[in-house]
């Protein structure tokens, strides 16, 4: 038996007869942090687990987390496929730090490119190992050995044995060998687009959310919050709420919370608590952010550059310059932050609404005061991420009440904190300054992007003369007065907000030049795969080439994310009060070999809604560290109402490794819906969200 | 007011005695524990917390529970059976939902429309759906649910 690296303790959960494969990937492994200050509980061996059991059922134990993604069914579509057993008889359990192998969390679009092959050639290890132990019981070399799920059969004769059988009364423990995979051109289940794991719990109400949860004795938190970002409590009289019935109040040093078994109650007590915070300057706000923000900048880094921009400014005919806002974007998931905690013999389980389980059980540790081995986090089923649910103070603030109080407590957020807590999008200013010669030939290109970060940043055009800078960003190390509150990724970080600008620039080139965009894009393309959406989004749309405004309403967009192509293509009418209806959208998408394409297809459909939105609705208004933003009635999402006709292709490339969907369809919707308002009026807007106020003020 | 509220609830009568200007999603999940309806705004804004009352679809976030007494509820617990309602069979075939969050309030709105309007238009589905929020934007699917859903004519079972 092979266990190097695992302690027994370790091994004391995969109890009982089967088959265990423990399996590790450099590349998983590389999305640790060299340095997460006290992330003691990582264990560096393994990412993931894989067991047969006797009654033939397939276990995988990953440490990711099901947002609504699909990844539950995708992963158990590799398995399936590379294990030869049925869909049905696969069971994916995700997000328990306690039963899972380490992981970082489920953000990035990581899932597919880094996890789903690893899991892949543990099943094919599987695979192997067990067509050997049916050699050896039927004395048949494998060669004539057929699998089908998940029973062996002899080729052109009788004799079969099924998984389970083998494994029966017996452990077996493998560590991971280097087996081939399935060639993409076998492939049964990958490829198809079977039911979701998680459907039946999803329709009937039965999926668990972590504020679904309701142990016994259960009592419901809520935290006293300050009215802004960086306000100082300097008093506070909690004697009212005190007085309701049933009511425990808590006052622990920064933590001030009431609690009350039922938690509407709780809420109501809250609303008792007299409390005096420093006032907080109002400045900056949602108008001036942007200035702010280049005078709080840290200074820029190169992240790409060629050639020599002032030789490129010698060769162009035409110069165009702009600077392009995207204001801040809440991720809003309908789920708001939610927590349980139970404290058990001075362990506590903390059922959280995360996508990175792991990282939230050092920061329990950390914030509640307990010893990581006696952390246990549970990330069953996520009401949306979006990479607003990374840390979880909530989850904090649960198990240091339910260590306080000595009863299991919740801590659900309610929709004014989940505005105010959310860490933003980054506000971001993309400024480009970019030639082009009279062939329609890009010269230079000049950007700095301010804010956004710098994911994706070089243009993907073939430029001679090119430097693009940034300066903050999303992943933290901002100066602290640049952002009045946090700020943190957001789906395709940095993404959304540099293609807007990039490509919103490269629509006023073609514009400047009187060049059809599509052919003004090709023209300084060169990239194959990028060439190839693109052409294949003007075949589907039905694009009509000509010089931008055309008054039509039509506009395009390109971009690259993490190694996927998009192209996407919108048709949209402006109304007098300045709204835009969207009435179609086409996106076409390179991502490698599709696990799932129906599961890529909810993932697009979805971000051309929540494209819309960042586009043309989103808006956080504040003052200074006060989140104005309270409810869902001043912050618009996209709706049944704003639903265009969509369209989603797939451009079918074997040769490419299945890459991850959930991001890459979403980035070019802002440039894309900017471009064909352009195109319609003849007015490009430079800040996002195009809302109907704004659009109707620059049309006057 | 301390009163006892009686109603019936997924066709069973159900009584509760507690404070009647409480809000019904809090007395479903907390005091009956039926964690289906879901919190997501408070303020009537978003449809996580859709429960049918009557023939209505309702925010129970901002319905009191004194509105409801004597009347029956329906909540995605209730729903379905041995088998599933055919709406949720249509979401389930659509894959109509992604985080599953908003699929119960999705749902029981969906079925207070069927019940009313059998064979919904399309425009009739946006207009009733349009106040029902979803993240995961599985607009089109909700659609195209709900479409399958009347057309089977057993919604409303």
């Amino acid at each position: 038996m092979d266990n190097q690296g695992f302690s027994r303790r370790e091994f004391a959960r995969f109890t009982g007869a089967g088959l265990f494969v423990f399996f590790h990937a450099g590349l998983v492994r590389a999305q640790e942090p060299a340095r997460l200050p006290g992330r003691v509980s990582a264990p560096s061996d393994f990412n993931a687990f894989l067991k047969i059991g006797e009654d033939g059922r397939v276990q995988c134990l990953v440490g990711k987390v099901e947002l609504g993604q699909g990844a539950m069914t995708s992963l158990a579509q590799v398995l399936a496929e590379e294990l030869d057993v049925a869909f049905d008889s696969v069971d994916v359990v995700m997000g328990d730090t306690d039963l899972c192998p380490y992981d970082m969390g489920t953000f990035g679009s990581m899932t597919t490119p880094l996890l789903a092959p690893v899991v892949r050639r543990a099943a094919a290890e599987v695979r192997a190992v067990l067509l050997a132990m049916a050699s050896d019981r039927l004395t048949i070399p494998v060669e004539r050995l057929r699998v089908k799920n998940g029973v062996i059969t002899v080729a052109d004769a009788g004799g079969s044995v099924s998984y389970g059988r083998l494994v029966e009364g017996r452990r077996i423990e493998k560590h991971l060998a280097d087996i081939p995979v399935k060639p993409v051109t076998e492939f049964k289940v990958i490829g198809q687009s079977p039911h979701r794991k998680d459907a039946l719990d999803k329709v009937t109400g039965k999926a668990r959310f972590a504020g679904d949860q309701s142990p016994s004795g259960l009592l419901h938190a809520r935290v006293l919050r300050p009215p802004a970002h960086g306000a100082r409590r300097r008093s506070v009289d909690t004697s009212a709420a005190e007085k309701i019935p049933g009511v425990r109040v808590v006052n622990d040093g920064d933590l001030v919370a009431v609690l009350h078994e039922r938690p509407d109650v709780a809420a109501a007590a809250l609303e008792k608590i007299n409390a005096d915070f420093e006032p907080q300057p109002a400045t900056p706000d949602n108008r001036t952010i942007f200035d702010h923000i280049l005078k709080t900048a840290p200074p820029v880094r190169t992240v790409g550059q060629g050639g020599d921009l002032a030789e490129g400014e010698k060769l162009a005919a035409e110069i165009v310059e702009h600077s392009y806002w995207h204001g801040y974007g809440a991720h809003a998931p309908i789920e708001t932050h939610s927590a349980t905690a139970v404290v058990e013999d001075g362990k506590v389980t903390v059922w959280a609404s995360t996508q990175a389980p792991f990282m939230v059980k050092d920061q329990v540790a950390r914030g509640a005061g307990f010893a990581p081995a006696q952390v246990r986090i549970i990330s069953r089923y996520v009401g949306g991420g979006f990479g607003g649910k990374t840390m979880a103070e909530q989850a904090v603030d649960a198990a240091r009440l339910a260590k306080l109080t000595g009863r299991p407590v919740q801590v659900v957020w309610n929709r004014a904190d989940e505005f105010s807590h959310d860490p933003f999008r980054p506000a971001a200013v993309i400024k480009v300054r970019a030639g082009i010669n009279k062939a329609g030939k890009i010269t230079m290109w000049d950007a700095q992007i301010i804010g956004a970060g710098e994911r994706e940043g070089r243009p993907f055009y073939a430029i001679p003369h090119h430097r693009t800078v940034s300066a903050g960003g999303w992943q933290g190390g901002n100066p602290p007065n640049m952002h009045p509150f946090d700020v943190g990724p957001w789906r395709a970080p940095s993404v959304n907000s540099i293609t807007f600008g990039r490509e919103s620039h490269i629509d006023a080139l073609a514009a400047k030049g009187a060049f059809d965009p599509v052919e003004f894009r090709l023209n300084n393309l060169t990239d194959a795969r990028m060439r190839r959406v693109l052409e294949t989004a003007a075949k589907h749309f039905g694009w009509k080439p000509g010089t931008t405004p055309s008054g039509r309403g039509v506009g395009v967009a390109c971009g690259v994310y993490s190694g996927a192509c998009n192209a996407t293509m919108a048709e949209i009418a402006v109304a007098k009060t300045g709204r835009v209806e969207v009435k179609r959208v086409t996106v076409v998408l390179d991502v490698g070999v599709v696990l799932n394409p129906d599961g890529l297809r909810q993932q697009t459909e979805g971000a051309v809604m929540m494209g819309m939105g960042y586009a043309l609705l989103e808006e956080v208004r504040f003052q200074g560290g006060k989140v104005l933003t309270r409810n869902f009635d001043d912050y618009q999402l996209a709706r049944f109402s704003s639903l265009p006709k969509i369209e989603v292709v797939f451009v079918d490339n074997p040769q490419t490794a299945a890459l991850g969907g959930g991001e890459p369809p979403i980035i070019c919707m802002g440039a894309a819906l900017a471009n064909a308002v352009h195109d319609a009026t003849g007015k490009r807007m430079l800040e996002l969200p195009m809302t109907a106020e704004k659009l109707k003020a620059t049309l006057v | 007011m301390n009163r006892t509220v009686s109603f019936r609830l997924n066709g069973k009568p159900a009584s509760v005695t507690t404070d009647d200007e409480r809000m019904l999603l809090w007395v479903l999940r907390s005091d009956l524990g039926l964690t289906g309806s879901k919190f997501g705004c408070g303020e009537g804004l978003c449809g996580a917390c859709t429960v049918v009352v009557g023939d209505q679809a309702v925010r129970s976030c901002v319905t009191p529970l004194k509105s409801i007494a004597g009347k029956q509820v329906l909540t995605i617990e209730g729903l379905g059976g041995d088998r599933l309602n055919a709406i949720q069979q249509a979401f389930l075939d659509h894959h109509a939902f992604q985080c599953g969050y908003c699929t119960p309030g999705m749902i029981m709105q969906a079925y207070a429309l069927l019940k009313k309007t059998p064979r919904p238009t399309r425009e009739q589905i946006v207009a009733a759906m349009d106040d029902n929020l979803c993240r995961c934007g599985s607009h089109v699917r909700v659609i195209s649910a709900i479409q399958q859903a009347s057309g089977d004519g057993k919604a409303g079972a």
